[in-house]
């Protein structure tokens, strides 16, 4: 009897449909075009105060107006779901032993959480929104 | 007790007659408690002697009844009728080569188990007369999970990574590597660090945590895997940035 | 098979995932909040400058700017593999030399305010 083992093709460009989870992960991949984008945002923003004034205030009124609107709140959907899902699985790369057991991996999720809303509150507050 | 008609769509694959795998319908009577493997049997005994698959043990303990469950890597002894309706797909483990029906070829996986010397390595070696070698509850606990892995593969049948880069070492594999780097008593880790820190290895890895959403013993093999990816990236900069250390 | 290199930019990758998880959607935030004609003090020439200006002030930006980069660039590097696009090498070249470029850039930008 001759083996003829069949090896089931796997497409490399549509595979993430193949399963919701997957498409999950891909969703979360994608925010680093987001996270990138913003940089090179911030990295003009330097450029043009390193220019002077009158450089900067015209950088300032060009990401004025609705588009850009739009763009910042789409990419900030992007980052918030990047933060979401970075904090949702820190306890899994650095759990936290205590004896014979485990700290639950929500305080780790939770301690997280709650340091992302003080660094926000905080930057806020020092750029003058709160 | 309560008996219905189940409806099951089969992958069957004869490699002395087939060209490729195609489905086969089957309608069994099964009782309501019945997992998707008691199906299977039933089908075996009474309608089809033909039909090929794997298992043992029928408690979730063997690893050997893995099997894509419409889409889904699950132990087919531990996936209840009850919980599906209409049609249940079954297919072969997925990223595997068929053998014959719902039988996978599984010898990539026993390889890189293999290669990864998931085995006690003694740190340091003691005669009998100086007794066993002893750990701490505490100690245990550090890897306690990470042992109970059955070898099922499903892991492997989740993983895109794999499906992609069959080189990958993939998770069991590595997790099975990391649980034995934790064990107090072993002194391997260095030669399983020059398996598993390599980029078919743990670097292949892009933590879609699929493995341990399907994972039947909540071994969590992505939490493994970035505790790998963590303790190796510290290995690296003790290696090169440390003076003196040229390992 | 020899112990891979990649610990170099996955430990970015990581720091600047964490740092951008932590700040970026205040930063976004504040940019948001500007192009809708409601810019925060902060990001006025006079408070942005002396905000710049100032050792740790820059230290900051750099921090962010380079951090956030070096994450985007390995995790674009992982995601085009993913999308398919099979030629790893030239796409770590690419997307790392981008955020080299964009580090010293930073810089220079930085020791001109
Ligand atoms: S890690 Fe879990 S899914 Fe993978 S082989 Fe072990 S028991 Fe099966
Ligand atoms: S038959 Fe042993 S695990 Fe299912």
């Amino acid at each position: 009897m001759s083996r003829r083992p069949f090896v089931r093709p796997v497409s490399r460009t549509r595979w993430y449909f193949k399963h919701p989870r997957y498409l999950r992960y891909m969703s979360r991949e994608v925010t680093c075009v987001f996270i990138g984008a913003f940089t090179l945002l911030l990295l003009c923003a330097v450029e043009r105060l390193s220019e002077g004034q009158a450089a900067y205030e015209s950088f300032l009124a060009a990401i004025g107006g609705p588009w850009s609107a739009l763009g910042l709140s789409i990419v900030l959907i992007f980052v918030v779901h990047n933060a979401i899902s970075w904090f949702n699985v820190t306890p899994k790369a650095l759990p936290v032993q205590i004896g014979e057991g485990f700290l639950p991996g929500r305080f780790i999720v939770a301690a997280h959480y709650a340091v992302w809303i003080l660094i926000s509150l905080a930057v806020l507050f020092f750029a003058g929104v709160l | 007790m309560n008996e219905r008609m189940v409806q099951l769509d089969v992958l069957r694959y004869d490699p002395q007659v087939d060209d490729e795998p195609h489905f086969q319908h089957y309608e069994v009577p099964c009782k309501e408690e019945w997992v998707v493997l008691d199906a299977l049997n039933a089908i075996k005994e009474s309608i089809d002697p033909t039909l090929n698959y794997r298992w043992s043990c029928h408690m979730a303990v063997c690893g050997s009844c893995g099997m894509m469950i419409n889409g889904e890597p699950r132990l087919s002894c531990h996936a209840f009728l009850r919980d599906f309706e209409g049609v249940i797909r079954v297919e072969p483990l997925a990223n595997f080569p068929i053998e014959r029906d719902l039988v996978t070829v599984a010898d990539d996986f026993i390889d890189k188990l293999k290669r990864v010397k998931p085995y006690l390595i003694p740190g340091e070696t003691r005669s009998i007369d100086e007794g066993e070698y002893i750990q701490t509850p505490a100690q245990l606990m550090k890897y306690r999970h990470f042992s109970m892995c059955i070898n099922c593969m499903l892991c492997y049948a989740a993983c895109p990574q794999y499906a992609l880069q069959p080189l990958f070492l993939g998770p069991a594999a590595i997790t099975l590597a990391h649980r034995y780097n934790l064990d107090s008593r072993d002194g391997g880790r260095d030669e399983r660090q020059q398996v598993i820190a390599t980029n078919e290895g743990v670097w292949e890895c892009s933590f879609v945590g699929a493995c341990s959403e399907v994972c039947p013993k909540a071994v969590d093999p992505a939490g493994a895997l970035q505790q790998v990816k963590v303790a190796s990236t510290l290995d690296w900069f003790r290696e090169h940035l440390l003076p003196g250390d040229t390992k | 098979m020899a112990k891979s290199n990649k610990p170099i930019v996955w430990s970015l990758f990581a720091a600047g995932g964490t740092l951008a998880a932590l700040l970026a959607p205040v930063l976004v935030l504040l940019f948001l909040l500007a192009a809708l004609g409601h810019a925060p003090g902060l990001l006025s020439y006079a408070q942005l400058h002396a905000f710049a200006a100032h050792p740790l002030g820059k230290l900051f930006l750099l921090t962010v700017i380079a951090l956030f980069l070096w994450h985007a660039a390995h995790r674009l590097r992982v995601a085009l593999h993913d999308f398919g696009l099979r030629q790893d090498r030239i796409v770590a070249v690419i997307v790392y030399l981008v955020a080299a470029t964009g580090t010293a850039l930073s810089v220079l930008y930085l020791t001109r305010i």
